[in-house]
C-alpha cells in the first residue's frame, strides 16, 4: 500500500519514473510468489541448511577472533623479547663502565637462551601446570600437551602454544633485571648456574601462585587470597627486585664504590634502550589481556599514561633538587611508571593511571637517591630502587585504584560484578594485595639467599680483584666493547 | 725549528685550523686530550650520586714550524680561540733539534 501510494505521488511529478516503480513492485510480487512456492516444497532441507550454514558461519566467527587475538598476542610476544634484548641489554650496557659493558649484556642475551630452553623442557609445566596452591605439575614436560587447541583456563581464544610461548618471555625478562644488582662484578658462570635456579626456584613456583590453575594468589581461577596482579607486578618486579636488593647485600660493593667515581659510560645506550623497554611494554601489559580487545586498549592507555608522568615525576624531582633534569633521570622515571603500571595496566581507568606513575617516578627517585645512598648498599644500576620499591608500590596502588568497570574479574556465585579496589569500596583487596606483594618478598628473599649461599661455596660468585679491574668484558669473555684498532 | 703545542677549547678547533691555514701552516697533528689548568672542572649528577670532573676534554694542536712562521702563527691561534673567559688554553713553544720525513729521509725545514 506504501509502495502504491509512493508510485501514484511519483506520477504526479513525472510520468517516467512512476513507470519504473511499477515496474519493480510487480517483478517483487512475482518474485516473492516463485519463492514461497519453492520453499513450500522444500521446507525441511532448508530448516537443515539455514542450521548448517549458522554453524559453519559460528566457526568462522571463532575462528576469525582467534586469528585476531593470535596476531596481537605473537606481536606482543615479540615486543616483550624486544624488552630483553635489546631493550634491558643496552639500558644496563649504557649504565655501566665501559669495560664492562659486553660483560652485562651478555647477561641479558644468555637468558634469552638458557631460560627459553628451561621453559621448553620443564619450567613452562612448573609455572603452569596444573598443581598445587605453589606449584605447577609435570603433566606438560616437553611442553606435552601444549599444541594449537587453545588451553581454555587461561586464553580460550589463542592456541596454547601462543600463550606458552608469550608467558616465556616473561621468564625471560624477570632474572635479566636481577642483573642490575650484581652488574660489574659477579663470574659469568656463577651467573648462570644462578640465574637458572633462580628461575626454577622463585620464578616459576610465584608464577604459578599468581597466574596459574589454582594458584594460591590467583583472581581469576580462585586463589585463596586473590591478588590483581594484571601483566606481572608482583611475579616479575618485585621477586627480581628484592632479589636485587638481597644480591646486592650478599655480594658486596664494587671495588671502589662509593669512593671512586663510576658514571654511566654511556647515557646514549641507556636511552636507546629505555625507550625500547617503554615500547616493548605495549606487549608485556596490553598483552597481558591475552586477547585483542577492548581490554588490551585500555591497559595500551595506562601503561602509556603512566610512563608519560613518571618521566615527568622523576625528572621533575631532579630539577627541583639539583636544579637540572636529566635524561638519566626522564628514563629511570619511564621505567619506574611502567613497572608500577605493570599490576595495575588492566584494572585501572587513565587517570588513575596517570597519578600511580607520577607518584612512582618521585617515589623511585627518593629510593634510589635519598634511601640507597642512606643505606650504603651498592645495587649497580638499582634494580631494587626501580623493580622492587616500584614494583611494590604499584602492587598495593592497584589495591586502591583498581574499578570493576575496567575488568569485572570479581563476580558472585550468580555472575553479579563485585567491587575490585579500595576506592570501588573493596576494602578487602588492599589486604590481598599486600598478602600477595609479602609472599613475593618472602619467596625472593628465601630462594636468593638459598641459591646465592650454594652458588658462593660450589663455585663462587665473585670474580677475583684483578679480574674485576680488568673488566668483565676482557676477564669473562674475552673481548672487548670498544675495540681500538690501531692498524686500522 | 720550533714547536707549538696549543691547548684550546674543542669549540675552537675549526676556528683555529682556519687561521692557521691562512697564514700557511701547512701541517699540525690534532689530539682530544683531558686535563685542568685553574679551571675547576664541573659537578655532574646521576641518579642523585654527584661525580666530579675536574678533567675536562681539550683539543690539542701540535705543529713543527719553520722559525718565521712562529710569531704569525701564534697571534693567529690567540686570535682565533680567545673567548675572554677561564678555559680558554695556553701555547707552548719549545726548540726542535731536527725533523726527519720518512718517505724519502730529507731534513731539516725542508721536511716540515
Amino acid at each position: 500500500m506504501l509502495n502504491a501510494a509512493a508510485a501514484a505521488q511519483g506520477e504526479n511529478h513525472s510520468v517516467s519514473i512512476g513507470r519504473k516503480l511499477i515496474t519493480v513492485l510487480v517483478t517483487l510480487v512475482l518474485v516473492l510468489i516463485v519463492a514461497q512456492s519453492v520453499s513450500a516444497q522444500t521446507s525441511s532441507s532448508s530448516i537443515a541448511d539455514t542450521n548448517a550454514r549458522l554453524a559453519k558461519l559460528e566457526q568462522q566467527a571463532i575462528d576469525a577472533k582467534s586469528s585476531a587475538d593470535n596476531a596481537w598476542m605473537l606481536t606482543s610476544a615479540a615486543l616483550v623479547l624486544m624488552m630483553t634484548g635489546p631493550g634491558l641489554a643496552l639500558f644496563y650496557g649504557g649504565l655501566v663502565r665501559k669495560k664492562n659493558v659486553l660483560g652485562t649484556m651478555m647477561q641479558s642475551l644468555a637468558l634469552m637462551a638458557v631460560v627459553t630452553v628451561l621453559w621448553a623442557l620443564f619450567s613452562y609445566s612448573l609455572a603452569f601446570g596444573a598443581g598445587n596452591s605453589f606449584i605447577g605439575g609435570l603433566q606438560n614436560i616437553f611442553l606435552r600437551g601444549v599444541g594449537a587447541a587453545p588451553d581454555v583456563d587461561y586464553a580460550a581464544t589463542i592456541p596454547a602454544q601462543t600463550f606458552m610461548v608469550y608467558q616465556l618471555m616473561f621468564a625471560v625478562i624477570t632474572p635479566a633485571l636481577i642483573a642490575g644488582a650484581f652488574a660489574e662484578r659477579m663470574k659469568f658462570s656463577a651467573m648462570l648456574v644462578f640465574t637458572i635456579l633462580w628461575s626454577i626456584i622463585v620464578y616459576d613456583p610465584m608464577a604459578h601462585m599468581v597466574w596459574g590453575k589454582g594458584g594460591l594468589l590467583n583472581a581469576s581461577l580462585g586463589g585463596r587470597f586473590p591478588t590483581l596482579d594484571f601483566a606481572g607486578g608482583t611475579v616479575v618486579h618485585v621477586t627480581s627486585g628484592v632479589s636485587a636488593l638481597v644480591c646486592a647485600l650478599y655480594l658486596g660493593k664494587r671495588l671502589g664504590y662509593p669512593k671512586e667515581s663510576m658514571p654511566p659510560h654511556s647515557v646514549v645506550l641507556s636511552c636507546i634502550g629505555a625507550c625500547l623497554l617503554w615500547v616493548g611494554w605495549f606487549g608485556f601489559n596490553a598483552g597481558s589481556a591475552l586477547g585483542s580487545g577492548s581490554l588490551a586498549t585500555s591497559a595500551f592507555v595506562a601503561t602509556h599514561f603512566a610512563a608519560a608522568s613518571a618521566t615527568i615525576g622523576w625528572a621533575g624531582a631532579e630539577w627541583i633538587r639539583n636544579g637540572k633534569p636529566s635524561v638519566l633521570g626522564g628514563i629511570s622515571g619511564a621505567v619506574a611508571g611502567l613497572v608500577a603500571i605493570t599490576p595495575a595496566a588492566g584494572f585501572v581507568k587513565p587517570m588513575p593511571a596517570l597519578l600511580i606513575g607520577l607518584i612512582a617516578g618521585v617515589f623511585c627517585y627518593l629510593m634510589v637517591a635519598r634511601v640507597k645512598a642512606k643505606l650504603g648498599y651498592d645495587d649497580s644500576l638499582d634494580a631494587f630502587g626501580v623493580h622492587g620499591a616500584g614494583g611494590t608500590l604499584g602492587a598495593i596502588l592497584t589495591g586502591v585504584f583498581a574499578v570493576s568497570a575496567v575488568n569485572p574479574i570479581f563476580k558472585d556465585s550468580q555472575g553479579n560484578t563485585l567491587p575490585s579496589g579500595l576506592f570501588e569500596g573493596n576494602a578487602h583487596q588492599l589486604l590481598n594485595q599486600c598478602v600477595g606483594v609479602l609472599i613475593a618478598w618472602g619467596i625472593a628473599v628465601v630462594g636468593t639467599l638459598v641459591i646465592l649461599k650454594l652458588v658462593d661455596v660450589t663455585i663462587g660468585l665473585r670474580v677475583s680483584e684483578e679480574e674485576e679491574v680488568q673488566g668483565l668484558d676482557l676477564s669473562q669473555h674475552g673481548e672487548e666493547g670498544y675495540y681500538w684498532e690501531a692498524s686500522a | 725549528m720550533t714547536k707549538i703545542e696549543a691547548v684550546i677549547q674543542n669549540s675552537k678547533l675549526e676556528a683555529v685550523k682556519t687561521a692557521l691555514q691562512e697564514i700557511g701552516v701547512e701541517g699540525m697533528t690534532v689530539i682530544e686530550v683531558r686535563g685542568h689548568g685553574r679551571q675547576k672542572g664541573h659537578t655532574e649528577v646521576y641518579r642523585g650520586r654527584e661525580y666530579s670532573v675536574d678533567l675536562i676534554p681539550k683539543t690539542k694542536i701540535e705543529m713543527v714550524l719553520p722559525d718565521a712562521l712562529v710569531e704569525k702563527a701564534e697571534q693567529a691561534i690567540l686570535n682565533a680561540a680567545r673567548t675572554g673567559k677561564i678555559g680558554d688554553g695556553k701555547i707552548f713553544r719549545s726548540r726542535i733539534d731536527e725533523a726527519i720525513r720518512i718517505r724519502n729521509d730529507e731534513r731539516g725545514e725542508g721536511a716540515l
